[in-house]
C-alpha cells in the first residue's frame, strides 16, 4: 500500500504546496455559480412558461405566446446541453458579435435549458393544485396573474420541491461539460492537478467525493425546505 | 340590484342555461333549488362571470357585467362567493385568507393614485394652473393593520379569533366554511353567492354554518343561495326559485312555493325531497 500513500503525498503536495487548491476553489465556485444561477433563471423562466401554458386560450395573445413557449421547450429539451453550449459559445455569440466568458455563457445556457425542464415540472405542479384555489382568488376580485402568483404557484412550488431538487442535483452534475467552452470547473481543476503530478487516481477520487458531498448537502437543504413548507399541512 | 335578462350558457352544444330571467333586489334572500345537473351552479357561477355567459345580460349596480369588455375584477369585489368545498387559500393562515383581498385592493388603489400623481406632476411643470393630485391616504402598514383589525373583528364574530394564525388545514369543515363566509364579508360585498355551502359538511356542522347565514340575513345582507336545505329555504328566504333544465320553472315566496306549487315538475320534485 506504500504506492497509495505516496500518491496521497503527491496529491497533498500538489494541492497545497503548488496551490492546487486555488484552482479547485475556482472550479468549485464556478460549478456552484453555474448551477445556482442556472437553476434560479430556470425557475423564473419555467414559472413564466408554465403560467402561459395554463392561461385560458380564447384570446389571441395567449395562443401566440403558448405556441412560442412550446417551441422553446421542444428546442431545449430536444438537444443535448453540450450542443447548446457549443453552439452558443462558438457560433451564435461570435455571429452576434457578443463577448461572454465561458462561465457566463454556461450560466445563460444552463438557465435557458433548465427553464425548459422546470416549465414542465411547474406545469405539473400547477395542475396538481385544486382548481378551487384559483376560483376563490378570482371570486374575491384578484386578477388571473395575481391569483396565480399569490395563491396557486406557492402551493405548486411546495408540491414540486422534491422534483425541483432532483433537477438541481442533475444540473450540478451536468455542469461538468463547461470545460468544453474553456471554463474552469471541478473537473478542469482536478485534471490540472493530475496532469501536473502525473497522477490521476487520488485527484479523481477527491473530485468524486466533492460531488457526493455537494449532492448530500443539497438533499439535506431540500429536506429542510420541505419541512418549512409543510407548515401549512400540519395540524396546529 | 341584480337584473338577469335572458341569461344563456352552453358548453359546446350542450345548453345548460336556457334563458333565465330574474331580478334580485337589495336585501333579497333568494334560494335556488332544483334537481342535480339542472344548472344551479352554472347559474350562480354566471352571476359573477366565473363562467362567461354565452348570451343575455347581467345588470349589476347598473352595469352589464356579462359584457366581456368590463373589468370583471372590479365588480367581483362587490360580490362575495362561498363554495361547496370552502376553497380557503391553503398557503395562507386564517387571518391572511381574510385580509388578502382587502389589502390587495387598497394597495393597488394606492399604487394607481401614485402613478397618476406622478404624471400629473410631470404635466404640472408645463401647466399654468396646476392640477391637484390625488390623495394617497394610508401607508401600506396602515392598510395592513386596518385589514387585520377588521379581520380579527370578523373572526371574533364567529368565535374563531384564537384560530387567526393557524392554517386552514387544521380547521373542521364547519369552521372552514364560516371562515370562508367572513372572508367574503371582509370585502363589504353588496351580495353574497352561496353554492351548496353545507353539502360537504358533516351533519353536526351544518347548523353552525346555517346559523351564521341566518344572522347575515337578519342584518339585511343580500344573498343568493343554492341549497338542498328546504327547512332553511322556508325559514329564511323571501323568494325561492325552482330551476330545471336550465330554466326557472317557478318563482314564489317560500310559503306559496312549498305549500302551493304550481308547475307539475316542481310538485314532483318536492314530493321526492320533502
Ligand atoms: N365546465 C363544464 N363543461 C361542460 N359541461 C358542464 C360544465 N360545467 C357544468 N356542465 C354541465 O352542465 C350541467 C349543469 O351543471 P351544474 O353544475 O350547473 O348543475 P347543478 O344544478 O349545480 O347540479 P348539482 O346539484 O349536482 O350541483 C351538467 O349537465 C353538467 O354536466
Ligand atoms: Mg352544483
Amino acid at each position: 500500500m506504500s504506492g497509495l500513500s505516496a500518491k496521497i503525498d503527491k496529491f497533498i503536495e500538489m494541492f497545497i504546496d503548488y496551490k492546487g487548491y486555488v484552482k479547485v476553489l475556482e472550479g468549485l465556485s464556478n460549478t456552484l455559480l453555474i448551477a445556482v444561477l442556472g437553476l434560479l433563471i430556470g425557475i423564473v423562466i419555467g414559472t413564466l412558461i408554465a403560467t402561459v401554458r395554463v392561461v385560458p386560450k380564447y384570446k389571441r395573445l395567449p395562443r401566440v405566446l403558448n405556441r412560442f413557449c412550446s417551441f422553446y421547450v421542444a428546442l431545449f429539451r430536444g438537444t443535448p446541453v453540450v450542443v447548446q453550449l457549443l453552439l452558443a459559445y462558438y457560433v451564435i455569440l461570435p455571429l452576434a458579435g457578443g463577448h461572454m466568458t465561458g462561465v457566463e455563457t454556461a450560466i445563460m445556457i444552463f438557465g435557458l435549458n433548465s427553464g425548459a425542464y422546470a416549465s414542465e415540472i411547474m406545469r405539473g405542479g400547477i395542475q396538481s393544485v385544486d382548481a378551487g384555489q384559483l376560483e376563490a382568488g378570482r371570486a374575491v376580485g384578484l386578477s388571473f396573474s395575481t391569483s396565480m402568483f399569490k395563491i396557486v404557484i406557492p402551493q405548486a412550488v411546495k408540491n414540486i420541491l422534491p422534483t425541483l431538487g432532483n433537477e438541481f442535483i442533475a444540473l450540478i452534475k451536468d455542469t461538468s461539460v463547461v470545460s468544453f467552452v474553456g471554463a474552469t470547473d471541478l473537473y478542469v481543476a482536478f485534471n490540472y492537478i493530475g496532469s501536473n503530478s502525473y497522477e490521476f487516481m487520488v485527484p479523481y477520487i477527491v473530485m468524486a467525493l466533492i460531488y457526493v458531498v455537494m449532492v448530500l448537502l443539497i438533499t439535506l437543504m431540500i429536506k429542510l425546505m420541505e419541512r418549512r413548507f409543510a407548515k401549512s399541512d400540519r395540524r396546529n | 340590484m341584480i337584473d338577469v335578462i335572458n341569461l344563456e350558457k352552453h358548453f359546446g352544444d350542450k345548453n345548460v342555461l336556457d334563458g333565465i330571467n330574474v331580478k334580485i333586489e337589495k336585501g333579497d334572500i333568494m334560494v335556488v333549488i332544483g334537481p342535480s345537473g339542472s344548472g344551479k351552479s352554472t347559474f350562480l357561477r354566471c352571476l359573477n362571470c366565473m363562467e362567461d355567459p354565452t348570451g343575455g345580460q347581467i345588470i349589476f349596480n347598473g352595469v352589464d357585467i356579462a359584457d366581456p369588455k368590463v373589468d370583471i375584477n372590479l365588480h367581483r369585489r362587490h360580490m362575495g362567493m362561498v363554495f361547496q368545498h370552502f376553497n380557503l387559500f391553503n398557503n395562507k393562515t386564517v387571518i391572511e385568507n381574510i385580509m388578502l383581498a382587502p389589502v390587495y385592493v387598497a394597495r393597488s388603489e394606492r399604487r394607481k393614485a401614485k402613478h397618476k400623481n406622478f404624471w400629473i406632476g410631470v404635466a404640472n411643470v408645463f401647466r399654468k394652473e396646476k392640477k391637484e393630485k390625488y390623495p394617497i391616504g394610508q401607508s401600506v402598514a396602515e392598510i395592513k393593520s386596518e385589514a387585520r383589525e377588521k379581520g380579527m373583528k370578523l373572526l371574533e364574530r364567529i368565535g374563531l379569533e384564537d384560530k387567526a394564525d393557524v392554517y386552514p388545514s387544521t380547521l373542521s369543515g364547519g369552521q372552514k366554511q364560516r371562515v370562508a363566509i367572513v372572508r367574503a364579508l371582509a370585502m363589504d360585498p353588496d351580495v353574497i353567492l352561496f353554492d351548496e355551502p353545507t353539502s360537504a359538511l358533516d351533519p353536526e356542522m351544518v347548523g353552525e354554518v346555517l346559523d351564521l347565514m341566518k344572522q347575515l340575513a337578519k342584518e339585511g345582507m343580500t344573498m343568493i343561495i343554492v341549497t338542498h336545505e328546504m327547512g332553511f329555504a322556508r325559514e329564511v328566504a323571501n323568494k325561492v326559485v325552482f330551476v330545471d333544465e336550465g330554466q326557472i320553472l317557478e318563482s314564489a315566496p317560500p310559503k306559496e312555493f312549498f305549500e302551493n306549487p304550481k308547475h307539475p315538475r316542481l310538485k314532483e320534485f318536492l314530493s321526492k325531497v320533502l
